[in-house]
């Protein structure tokens, strides 16, 4: 079992243009998040620690042998490769935030719950799409030689390894994001603070009939 | 050419298009737990951030807090813990807390409607999944993760890529011992789990029309259990005079303007859709679930499916669901023996759902094998059920009557099946191991077929037990 990473997510360059790494396949669909991160895990006030946890049930009860997160040749894979509709349910980021302290840095998928997409964006982390045959080979690929370098490439929207290329999906604001290294939101948020004042002095139920309709440096 | 609700919405919080290309989103209203909320003030503080409307968010405590004691400091550490850190950032960021001591605290998305805070025409965002149950009231309510509710306390604002809409029409009526639950439950089974990712789901149709507000919240708060992160209803008058009245609703003198914005930002009746959906509401049954997913269910009286019979993609995971819940295919649930009943949950714990649970308790005893629980979404609700004398029914019954929290829908707190305890819930997720236990099982359905399984020890086709037992339709 791996130690958790022991970085906070987003390292110092926040450029994501390609991740790359050992690949780690995980069957199944409709895989959610409270297998991610079961909610007893939840009763926390950091992030810390999550990284242990990670598919904490799914790896106790995993049939036929050690689950792919327990296997001592997968030991610090960067790239997961999940089935469909990874992530479903609950929003929360304990999960992602799991998965990145165990050590991941992309995943790759036939689709992805729409929350769980958008915080791994937030934390720097790469979910890209493929065709669902495409992954099936790429989780026989990785399965068969867990030494095998998987590049996610985000600038040409692409996941390499071997020989082979195989042309992924990626929303083009998550991918920009991820190139011009923003996906750390609130920085880019914060940047017109007139502007979100303008919208809400225009939106009449901000300023006829609920409170709160005064920013806090005008309020206090 | 018209445009639907989502479109008006949008366009009216858009404060502008960022460099990615994605919508910086102003949000109305920001709704706070305990839970997802302590690491995005930890970032505040790093930052040296403040909250920038400060006013528009309010907070309560409910994934953690036991239903049995309110008494503090909480037996366990963890969650007295997270309990003293939100009061604190409440209280260091000036936000508004209705904690354990306030007779409004209960599940946000119940606590959120019932003081009127949820309006029409507004953008609604919480760290939690079921925000789209905000829906209901025509405003465009969404889960986010922890990152984002900082953006939302930092900001007032989201980053967000554009959503699609499909429109769900549902056209006749619900029969006898057939609920918004039921509806829900089966939309989300004919258009699958993943169906909605990308959309937002617009309900719509004579039979939503026909649904009081807490049913609509019952439809809404489903959605992402199809995939959409965004479910609504147009608001109508039955919103109107929801909110008439209610701690936040406007002022007197400014009802008339609210009301007359909130009826414009319904969708057009020319208002285009990205898809289209037309479901034959009056054919829909009391509906339980029998695998891992929401979408795994089938009507009461119908045969668990065989998975060689359903389409290869899914065929997999229904093998795996059987499997899990110890289930045969093409086996029938009715008779399946129940070991706790759990009424409750943001989907399932209003006061409509006690009334109807109640209704089918009533003079009748909880089988003695069963242990059952009713859990009031908030203490408002629990309030106007003690004023009907519901607890005192359910009480007779052989119910525990509980304080408000979430409870045994996500058993955070001490309230979780234990082993391979089946549970006939009321609640939203039958995922493997939400209700606590890795092996404990979970069979989604209405509060009145929870309490009809509470009653029979078994699940039972609540028909057979309301109408003196005439089988009707």
């Amino acid at each position: 079992m791996s130690g958790e990473t022991t970085r906070k997510p987003g390292p110092e360059d926040l450029r994501r243009a390609r991740v790359e790494g050992r690949g780690i396949a995980l069957r199944g669909d409709d895989i959610d998040t409270d297998r991610i991160i079961p909610a007893r895990f939840l009763r926390c006030v950091t992030f810390e620690g999550l990284g242990e946890h990670v598919f904490e049930d799914d790896r106790k009860s995993f049939p036929g042998g050690l689950h792919p997160f327990d296997r001592p040749e997968l030991q610090r894979a960067e790239i997961l490769v999940v089935s469909r509709n990874f992530g479903c349910g609950s929003s929360r980021e304990h999960a992602p935030q799991s998965l990145w302290r165990w050590g991941i840095r992309a995943l790759v998928g036939v689709s992805f719950a729409e929350i769980f997409f958008g915080n791994c964006a937030a934390l720097g982390v790469p979910c890209v799409t493929l065709a669902e045959e495409e992954v099936a080979r790429l989780q026989d690929a990785v399965e068969k030689d867990p030494a095998l370098r998987v590049i996610v490439d985000v600038e040409h929207r692409s996941v390499m390894y071997g020989e082979r290329s195989a042309p992924a999906g990626l929303p083009d604001g998550v991918r920009q994001a991820f190139l011009t290294g923003t996906w750390d939101s609130a920085a880019l948020l914060m940047d017109r603070p007139e502007e979100i004042d303008a919208v809400a002095a225009r939106l009449p139920y901000v300023s006829l009939w609920t409170s709160g309709a005064a920013p806090a440096d005008e309020g206090e | 050419m018209g445009k639907n609700l989502l479109e008006k919405v949008w366009e009216a919080h858009t404060v502008r298009r960022l460099p990615t290309g994605q919508t910086q989103l102003f949000i109305g209203l920001h709704l706070v737990h305990e839970v997802t909320s302590p690491q995005a003030f930890e970032a505040l503080r790093q930052r040296g951030w403040k909250v920038r409307y400060p006013g528009r968010t309010f907070a309560t405590v409910d994934h953690i807090v036991p239903t049995d004691t309110r008494k503090r400091p909480f037996a366990d550490s963890l969650a007295e813990e997270m309990m003293a850190a939100i009061e604190t950032n409440c209280r260091e960021f000036g936000i508004a807390l209705f904690d354990l001591s306030d007779d409004r605290q209960g599940i946000v998305h119940v606590v959120g409607p019932e003081l009127g805070l949820t309006q029409p025409g507004m953008t609604i965002a919480c760290g939690d999944s079921h925000t789209s149950t905000h829906g209901a009231f025509g405003a465009i309510a969404l889960g986010i993760g922890t990152s984002q509710v900082r953006d939302v306390l930092a900001t007032q604002c989201l980053a967000l890529d554009p959503l699609k809409v499909r429109r769900i029409r549902l056209g006749g009526r619900l029969g006898p011992g057939c609920f918004a639950k039921d509806a829900i439950l089966t939309i989300i089974r004919e258009l699958g789990v993943k169906g909605g990712v990308g959309y937002a789901y617009e309900y719509a149709g004579e039979l939503i029309e026909a649904l009081s507000m807490e049913e609509r919240m019952t439809i809404c708060n489903m959605s992402i259990e199809g995939g959409a992160r965004v479910g609504y209803i147009n608001p109508d008058e039955t919103a109107l005079e929801y909110i008439r009245g209610r701690p936040f609703a406007p002022p007197a003198e400014a009802w008339d303007d609210a009301a007359r914005w909130w009826l414009s930002m319904a969708s057009d009746p020319d208002a285009s859709y990205d898809d289209e959906v037309e479901i034959d509401g009056s054919r829909i049954e009391p509906v339980v679930t029998w695998g891992i997913h929401p979408g795994q269910s089938v009507p009461v009286g119908e045969r668990i499916p065989r998975p060689d019979d359903l389409p290869p993609e899914d065929g997999a995971s229904a093998r795996a669901a059987l499997e899990f819940m110890g289930f045969r295919p093409g086996q029938r649930l009715v008779g399946t023996r129940i070991d706790v009943a759990f009424i409750g949950s943001c989907t399932n714990g209003r006061l409509s759902d006690l009334r109807e649970a109640a209704a089918v308790a009533r003079g009748r005893r909880t089988a003695p094998h069963v242990k059952a629980l009713v859990v009031p979404g908030s203490r408002r609700v629990a309030a106007a059920a003690e004023a009907e004398g519901l607890d005192e029914v359910f009480r007779e019954a052989g119910f525990e009557w509980r304080d408000a929290g979430c409870s045994m829908c996500l058993a955070m707190n001490p309230d979780k099946l234990t082993d391979r305890q089946v549970c006939a819930s009321s609640s939203n997720r039958n995922f493997k191991g939400r209700q606590g236990h890795p092996t404990g099982r979970t069979l989604l359905m209405s509060p009145a077929m929870v309490a009809a399984a509470a009653v029979a020890g078994e699940v039972v086709d609540v028909r057979d037990l309301i109408d003196g037992g005439r089988r009707s339709g």
